[in-house]
């Protein structure tokens, strides 16, 4: 059969290239323009291959940062959802409860990310802060500025504060989408509350835990605002995160071919390990959302 | 085992769930709860496992009082109308769940699965998750899972409800059997008449939270002893017509009027409201008896072999089930026919006055 062959469809499909094109591949290309060239100015610039890759693979204090970024993502998964769960777990089912709870829940989302270290590095000053202050009346010392560790359990401090709740409304949201017959029936099994968790919660709440998983890791992976507000990357080095570091070569130092190096390089880890995150997780017992 | 309600309540806030309702069931019986949607057969087989207590009124197991009695510590089964299965554990692993919480030995929970399996033909599907399974394997495994706990007491809501055609027709078959041989108390809810009808047994029908009828599921079909009864038990609705008997003869709206003959023939000279089956309402006149009256013709449904003619009969919407195709256009007047042998005559108030004989009236 015949079909007739119409050129004018390709016009359908232009307004999502041109958005695309605009949104991503032209400020992509842009960067990697970049991370190809030597630019001393607008009309001398040099074509230096790899070189730029190079030089950011081999430096140490990235790999250092980068190492940083893992251990600080690792921990804040670790905190944020089964912490997260269990305040889902624990949140009423009904009543005007709920509204209460979603909105209490809700409120630290709300916040923006510079207010947030702000509001941290008040409350933990030590002379009027009320956590520096009762801290300091107990006799323990806690220096953000000055201690490596302090400064990294305040940073832990803000992200968990402010993003948990996240956690916690995707686990509550999955929570209410199980059926109430699920509970019955383990009821009548005689299941005890650690079966109805591992068997039933657990699984049906496996597609928003992902969500929860990929958000979180994507979000803690690319944290700035919070280090560059509280100490701006230090004590020395001990919070210069990837993206902190990115900014002092970009902006800092004006090397404008390593740090768009970086930045694809930079992007494609976090792609990468996106990607393993929700193919293992659609790995971990198939057919779970059922 | 024998299960017995006294005046059993539940009342939740302001709303009553359940009204006073008092039933007995015997060892080893087939009882189908049918009542349309929100009637309260759910609520009713939640007091009954003890996944409730009852706000008033006592629950007897074998002669001793088990109200408040949690569901644990009563041998009761359920199945529902979704699927429910533990969503991560396999199809030999779901079947298992209520022997290994029980505490069994390996080797008789192997022995019982592979018993329920063979009778739920599963053998295939042991290593599969639900999520790999289609509906009717779904609810297969739900109902072995049912089965292997060797209950006393048997509870499906509306198991088949979810279910297509032919799948609904097969389980149906084999449900009765399959936990009619342990011996336990089997009540089966369901919202449709056929279904009742086809399982058998005692039918207890509900409406509003009340328990109407209770009896042997032909006996409450031909005798329904009150016009809700019959309503409920009745898909599509009964055809209902308010008349008036003087004269040995029904009198109705626009000087309509039909002989009272056999069991009709001895009530008294009173006002009645008459209740007929669809397929007992005709487009074609069989006999002399029939009355023919004007109607006109709202639609008319074709399913196959039967047609639903929906016509306006003295300002009351009627249905004639009738075999083949019967093709009327929307407004189109035709002439009805009606038989008073097939009359189920209720008082005004409701309660049954006389049955029609189920065998004079064909």
């Amino acid at each position: 059969m015949e079909k007739p062959i119409n050129q004018r469809a390709w016009l359908m499909v232009l307004p999502v290239l041109l958005l695309v094109a605009f949104s991503a591949i032209i400020p992509l290309m842009t960067v990697v323009n970049y991370s190809v060239q030597d630019i001393f100015g607008p009309n001398e610039r040099y074509f230096v291959g790899t070189e730029w890759f190079q030089e950011v693979l081999h430096n140490h204090r990235i790999r250092a940062a980068l190492w940083r970024q893992f251990l600080f993502s690792g921990l804040v998964l670790l905190i944020e959802l089964p912490l997260g769960v269990l305040i889902a777990l624990a949140m009423p089912k009904k009543g005007w409860t709920v509204s209460v709870c979603l909105v209490i829940l809700a409120l630290p989302l709300l916040i923006p990310w510079n207010v947030i270290g702000t509001i941290w590095i008040i409350f933990t000053r030590p002379d009027i802060g009320l956590m520096g202050h009762t801290l300091q009346e107990l006799g323990l010392r806690f220096d953000h500025t000055a201690s490596p560790l302090d400064a990294w359990i305040t940073l832990m401090l803000m992200e968990v504060w402010h993003w948990t709740p996240l956690v916690a409304l995707l686990a509550y949201a999955g929570l209410k989408a199980i059926p109430d017959a699920y509970y019955q029936a383990a009821r009548i099994d005689g299941a005890s509350r650690l079966a109805v968790f591992r068997y039933i919660q657990l699984p049906k709440m496996r597609g928003v835990l992902t969500i929860a998983i990929l958000l979180r890791f994507m979000d803690s992976f690319l944290i700035y605002a919070e280090p560059f507000v509280l100490t701006g990357g230090g004590p020395g080095n001990s919070t210069t995160f990837l993206s902190i570091y990115l900014v002092k070569i970009a902006v800092g130092q004006f090397d404008l071919g390593p740090a768009a190096a970086f930045s694809i390089i930079y992007f494609l880890i976090i792609l990468l390990f996106s990607w393993i995150f929700y193919q293992v997780l659609q790995n971990v017992g198939r057919g779970e959302q059922a | 085992m024998t299960l017995e309600l006294r005046n059993v309540s539940k009342i939740v806030g302001q709303e009553t769930h359940i009204n006073s309702v008092s039933i007995a069931l015997d060892d080893g019986s087939l009882n189908v709860l049918l009542g349309p949607t929100l009637a309260g057969k759910t609520s009713l087989m939640r007091l009954m496992a003890g996944l409730d207590a009852p706000t008033s009124g006592t629950v007897i197991e074998n002669g001793h009082d088990v109200t408040g009695l949690p569901v644990q510590k009563r041998n009761v089964a359920m199945v529902y109308q979704q699927f429910i299965n533990y969503p991560n554990l396999t199809v030999y692993e779901n079947i298992a769940s209520p022997l290994k919480v029980m505490g069994r030995p390996k080797e008789e929970i192997k022995q019982k699965v592979g018993e329920a399996v063979e009778l739920l033909k599963l053998g295939d599907m042991l290593d599969r998750t639900p999520l790999e399974l289609s509906g009717g394997q779904q609810q297969r495994t739900a109902l072995a899972r049912a089965l292997v706990k060797g209950s006393d007491l048997v509870l499906l809501d509306e198991p088949l409800a979810n279910l297509d055609y032919k799948l609904r027709e097969e389980l149906r078959d084999e449900l009765p059997k399959l936990f009619g041989a342990s011996g336990a108390i089997l009540i089966y809810a369901t919202t449709e008449p056929m279904e009742a009808l086809l399982l058998g047994g005692n039918t207890a029908t509900l409406h509003e939270g009340c328990i109407t009828q209770f009896g042997p599921t032909v006996e409450v079909f031909r005798k329904p002893n009150s016009l809700i009864t019959a309503q409920t038990f009745s898909d599509p609705p009964m055809n209902l017509v308010e008349m008036e008997k003087k004269n040995n003869a029904f009198q109705l709206r626009g000087d309509l009027s039909l002989p009272a003959q056999g069991r009709h023939a001895a009530l008294a000279d009173a006002r009645y409201i008459a209740a007929f089956r669809p397929n007992h309402l005709l487009l074609q006149r069989s006999n002399e008896n029939q009355l023919a009256a004007p109607a006109k013709v709202v639609v008319s449904e074709i399913t196959g072999s039967e047609s639903f003619v929906h016509v306006d009969v003295l300002g009351k919407r009627w249905v004639a089930l009738a075999h083949g195709i019967h093709e009327y256009d929307a407004g189109q007047a035709i002439d009805v026919y009606l038989d008073a042998a097939h009359f189920f005559v209720f008082t005004p108030q409701g309660d049954l006055a006389v049955a029609p004989d189920p065998a004079g009236a064909g």
